[in-house]
């Protein structure tokens, strides 16, 4: 029996030793479904029926610490969170429910996180049934043999249709629905067969051999200002305490471990973690860079022999350069960039400059999600206002001279008579859709300047289409098309093929003829004029009205291909001015002048962040 | 030669907070409750004696060469409150024998004898809110007379023996044609009033006409046609014997202009009394309480009833002088502007004016910086581009 109560007491040492003894007692699982199904609402409820944090430190979507998370209601950082519960046989287990991202720049993270689990429960609501994320990430959790409890949720809902949706489970999903648990996590319905299921339906982790060299898998980590990196691990075998001395697979670099322990929301340290075991580590290691998702540690003096399969370094594929709006702002996004880094290791950045925007810095991300994570966190974490401009890809650029190079930042783009060649990365797309958008996703990817390479039925309306489309239409806005021509029933996942030779322009925007080059961007030939259209009439609707007619260009060279004018005023003239105005209107002007500390100048035009912004903008309404 | 220890004459600016109906236009304060009258009257007395001795004047002896009884509607006061009012300026403030005593008169407020009688109080100066002579235009900014009361007016202010008589008029109303601003101004001069005031509607925030534009309740005038009308109504008066000093305001001889005004516009200092009414001397400002109750209140129990005290920094006060200087055609004074602020003009600002002269907006002459005819028309635009980077 495990002692409990006091045990859980946050900040308090484990005061046993039987931990690795009760491995039938753990349980390690994700939740995965679709968007909006319901999955922090239970995983809320699962938490409060465990009784690990008291009514009055709860708020819901406990898991989603960032606001970007709960306003978005996606969740991108995962969380991991042990949950002690007595089971109806009696029994104390401990429940470590490991949260996972959802979108799928950060697929690599979610196959990460669900290689750390036994099980999954997979969410469908009960009204809307099975979605595209259901079916994605059901393949996600079946490739790593994972044990799968199907829930439907929402059965309380007056548009629930539990019937269709356990046929949907059975159908497309392949699984039994007979063994489907109801559930509606909001009104508190079913969350005890939950927790009962989770017990007696999924496996106990693998008691693998707590006494040979530790291999761990890190699946996440994140920067604790006191603490440094806090490595999120799950054990596989062997064992690891405080004072050992461990090393990572991909890099042999060392470190002495300092704490371990798992998570209750707070963490709850520990004399040690042994196989099967999911928790943290701290090991006085600086930056969260030094730590690689997927990675496998072991002891130094010990190693096992061969690492956990499955590590890839992640790598940016898009990238954006970053200015500060404000010119004094470059010295606080250094700042920035620096704290956000320590808590995301898939951020890169360097040194940029523009003759229009100044210093700032060139960042690689996993996608444009990502981007804007990376955007809106540095703008609300840290409270700078920023300028992004348009992402690119890498092109690989091979010179008259035979010399290639790879280029990401339209500034570098070498000119055009001295290049011979230009190639693009090519994806391989896998997209998932009910076969009846398959016309709306076949007209959307030929429209990419994608090929359609296969398509196969998984399910007698289910079907997976197989696209190798350049990967530079993919980051412009690719996923929020998809989803809005199946109606949010596409799923996608990608992976980089090759480079493919490709027709590339740099197209440059001008105002009144002078170039604003952080506005430059590198497309495609066949995309330029639309895209330099686009961009034209975007910043027509957002730079205001000044004295003088602003003329606004998109050209290649010296070729201009779109153009539109910004109307002056006729007059802008305060009419009165008397004893009781000027003050007034002098903290009118002292506003006016802070706010155009957010504006850029470009000859005599000031141009607003939101110009800036639209420009990057990819919506198409 | 300037004696520092005499400092340049200051104004004293009454506000008369009570109209008979709100002009939806208008963002003065005013309220339309006259039973507060005499309250109010007890408590101007009161802010005169309270604040003889008291506030950021007692430091240095002003003497006073204007006193200007704004609003609202200073003309539901009869001769007799107006007198009073006179009278305790008088006794609490050193005004100098020939002032310039001014009163602002709504056209459907007047009678002859109360024009008599403002002349005899010691009022030399009288402005009249016209607007326009024209019915359909007075309907549309809601103004309580007709033309026929506008004519009238002015010619009983002539047979009350005001010689200093100015008229405001207001264009760049909804449907209104080059043609009919024209006949406007016509009908102005007709009279050959000393000075007048030539506004372009504005919709300040707040006010109702603003809320209506904002919900589409009209369509506001053509900006271009607005923008024309600007230079068609300096050209006009210009060849009317009348030449602009300031934005809006014209006179038929420099001893014409408003010499109330024209402190506003030169950083002179200036006492406001009346609820909302704002006072300024050197760096410092301060305002009354926005509000008849509050204001009347607090002077009962003795105290100044300022609502808010401001001393503006070296920069705050170089941003003001150029704002209020580029208003003027005379423009900004470089000679003073360098003395003033120990710095130089040239260095300060020529950097962001030399475009805006290239341009043909500003130009400088001598000891002078002012805005061209067209410059005018961008007035807002151009301050903005000046202060901004303002190093100092």
């Amino acid at each position: 029996m495990i002692p409990q109560n006091s045990f859980f007491e946050a900040g308090r040492e484990c005061s046993s030793g039987d931990f690795e003894l009760n491995m039938k007692n753990i349980r390690n699982f994700s939740i995965i479904a679709h968007i909006d199904h319901g999955k922090s609402t239970l995983a809320d409820r699962l938490i409060q029926a465990t009784d690990i944090i008291s009514d009055r430190d709860f708020h819901d979507q406990i898991l989603d610490s960032m606001d970007i998370e709960r306003e978005r209601g996606i969740t991108i950082k995962s969380q991991t969170v042990c949950l002690p519960y007595t089971a109806k046989d009696g029994q104390t287990y401990f429940l470590n429910l490991i949260d996972t991202p959802g979108h799928v720049d950060f697929s690599y993270e979610v196959s990460r996180a669900l290689a750390s689990c036994e099980g999954a429960l997979l969410l469908v609501d009960a009204s809307q049934g099975v979605e595209a994320q259901t079916l994605a990430n059901l393949y996600l959790a079946l490739e790593h043999d994972l044990e799968i409890i199907p829930v439907i949720n929402k059965i309380d809902l007056p548009s629930a249709d539990i019937e269709r949706v356990r046929k949907q489970i059975e159908d497309d999903l392949g699984l039994d629905s007979e063994t489907a648990i109801l559930a509606s996590a909001k009104d508190g319905i079913g969350i005890e067969d939950v927790l009962e299921g989770i017990v007696n339906r999924l496996p106990p982790p693998l008691s693998g051999d707590a006494e040979a060299p530790l291999k761990a898998l890190i699946f996440d980590s994140h920067y604790d200002p006191f603490r440094g990196t806090i490595v999120h691990l799950r054990v596989s075998q062997g064992k690891i305490k405080a004072g050992d001395v461990i090393s990572f697979m991909s890099n042999n670099a060392s470190y002495k471990v300092e704490e371990v322990g798992i998570f209750q929301i707070v963490r709850v340290p520990a004399k040690s973690l042994s196989a099967g075991q999911v928790g943290y580590m701290i090991a006085g290691i600086k930056t969260v860079s030094d730590t690689r998702c997927g990675d496998t540690i072991t002891l130094k003096k010990q190693p096992c022999d061969s690492p956990m399969s499955g590590f890839k370094e992640t790598k940016p594929v898009v990238f954006s350069s970053i200015y500060p709006v404000a010119s004094d702002g470059y010295e606080d996004l250094v700042i920035a960039l620096e704290k956000l880094k320590l808590n995301d290791a898939s951020l890169i950045y360097e040194k940029d400059s523009s003759a229009a925007l100044g210093f700032g810095f060139r960042c690689g991300f996993l996608g444009l999600l990502h981007l804007e994570v990376v955007q809106e966190r540095l703008e609300r974490e840290y409270d700078l206002s920023l300028i992004l401009t348009a992402p690119s890809v890498q092109y690989e650029i091979i010179m008259n001279d035979g010399s290639s190079e790879i280029i990401d930042n339209p500034a570098l783009y070498p000119d055009p008579t001295r290049i011979q060649t230009t190639k693009e990365p090519f994806i391989r797309a896998a997209i998932i859709i009910p076969d009846r958008y398959m016309g709306a996703v076949m007209s959307l990817c030929l429209e990419r300047r994608g090929i359609n390479k296969n398509y196969q039925y998984l399910t007698n309306n289910r079907l997976e289409m197989i696209f190798e489309i350049p990967l530079a239409e993919v980051v412009y806005d690719f996923y929020d098309r998809l989803k809005s021509v199946t109606q949010g029933y596409g799923s996608f996942d990608y992976d980089i093929i090759d480079y493919r030779e490709t027709d590339l322009v740099k197209t440059d925007i001008l105002i009144n003829g002078e170039r604003v080059d952080a506005l430059s961007q590198l497309v495609h030939r066949d995309r330029s004029v639309e895209r330099a259209r686009l961009a034209c009439e975007r910043l027509r609707d957002e730079i205001p009205r000044q004295m003088f007619k602003i003329a606004i260009q998109g050209a290649i060279g010296a070729k201009i291909i779109a153009r539109k004018t910004v109307s002056p005023f006729r007059k802008d003239v305060t009419a009165k001015c008397y004893g009781g105005d000027i003050s007034r209107k002098r903290k009118l002007l002292e506003k006016q002048k802070k706010g155009k500390k957010r504006m850029k100048m470009v000859g005599q035009v000031m141009i607003p962040q939101a110009a800036f912004l639209s420009v990057l903008k990819t919506d198409n309404s | 030669m300037e004696n520092p220890c005499q400092a340049e004459p200051a104004g004293i600016y009454v506000h008369i907070p009570f109209c008979v109906w709100k002009c939806p236009y208008c963002d003065f304060y005013s309220i339309t409750d006259m039973s507060l009258k005499e309250a109010f009257l007890g408590a101007l007395l009161d802010e005169m004696q309270i604040g003889k001795e008291t506030g950021f004047f007692q430091k240095t002896r002003f003497s006073y060469d204007t006193l200007y009884i704004g609003g609202g509607t200073p003309s539901v006061l009869d001769a007799e409150q107006i007198s009073r009012i006179i009278e305790a300026a008088c006794r609490s403030f050193q005004i100098l024998s020939d002032a310039e005593i001014t009163i602002e008169v709504n056209p459907g407020t007047v009678t002859p004898e109360q024009l008599r009688g403002y002349r005899h109080a010691g009022v030399n100066r009288i402005n009249i809110g016209v607007q326009s002579f024209q019915d359909a235009n007075l309907k549309f900014l809601g103004r309580i007379h007709s033309a026929q009361n506008a004519h009238l007016a002015i010619r009983q202010a002539r047979d009350a023996g005001f010689e200093n008589l100015g008229l405001d008029l207001i264009y760049g109303i909804p449907g209104q044609s080059e043609k009919s601003w024209l006949a406007d101004l016509h009908r102005a001069v007709a009279y050959r009033p000393e000075h007048l005031s030539c506004y372009m509607l504005t919709f300040e925030s707040g006010t109702q006409m603003d809320d209506d534009r904002k919900k589409g309740r009209f369509c506001p005038a053509d900006e271009a046609l607005t923008a024309r009308l600007f230079e068609t109504t300096i050209s006009f008066l210009e060849d009317h014997g009348y030449a602009q000093y300031e934005i809006s305001n014209f006179a038929r001889s420099v001893s014409k202009r408003s010499r109330h005004n024209q402190k506003y516009w030169t950083d002179a200092p200036y006492r406001g009394l009346g609820p909302s009414a704002h006072s300024f001397a050197e760096a410092r400002r301060c305002w009354n309480f926005r509000s008849v109750k509050k204001y009347v209140e607090t002077l009962s129990t003795g105290k100044l009833p300022i609502e808010e005290k401001e001393t503006l920094t070296r920069e705050q006060r170089i941003l003001e002088t150029i704002y209020t200087g580029l208003r003027k055609t005379y423009g900004i004074d470089i000679d003073k502007f360098n003395k003033k602020f120990s710095t130089n003009f040239e260095e300060i600002l020529g950097e962001r004016i030399m475009p805006l002269e290239e341009k043909g907006l500003i130009q400088r002459s001598q000891n002078r910086c002012f805005l061209s005819r067209r410059g005018m028309l961008f007035f807002d635009s151009i301050v903005s581009i000046l202060v901004q980077e303002c190093k100092n």
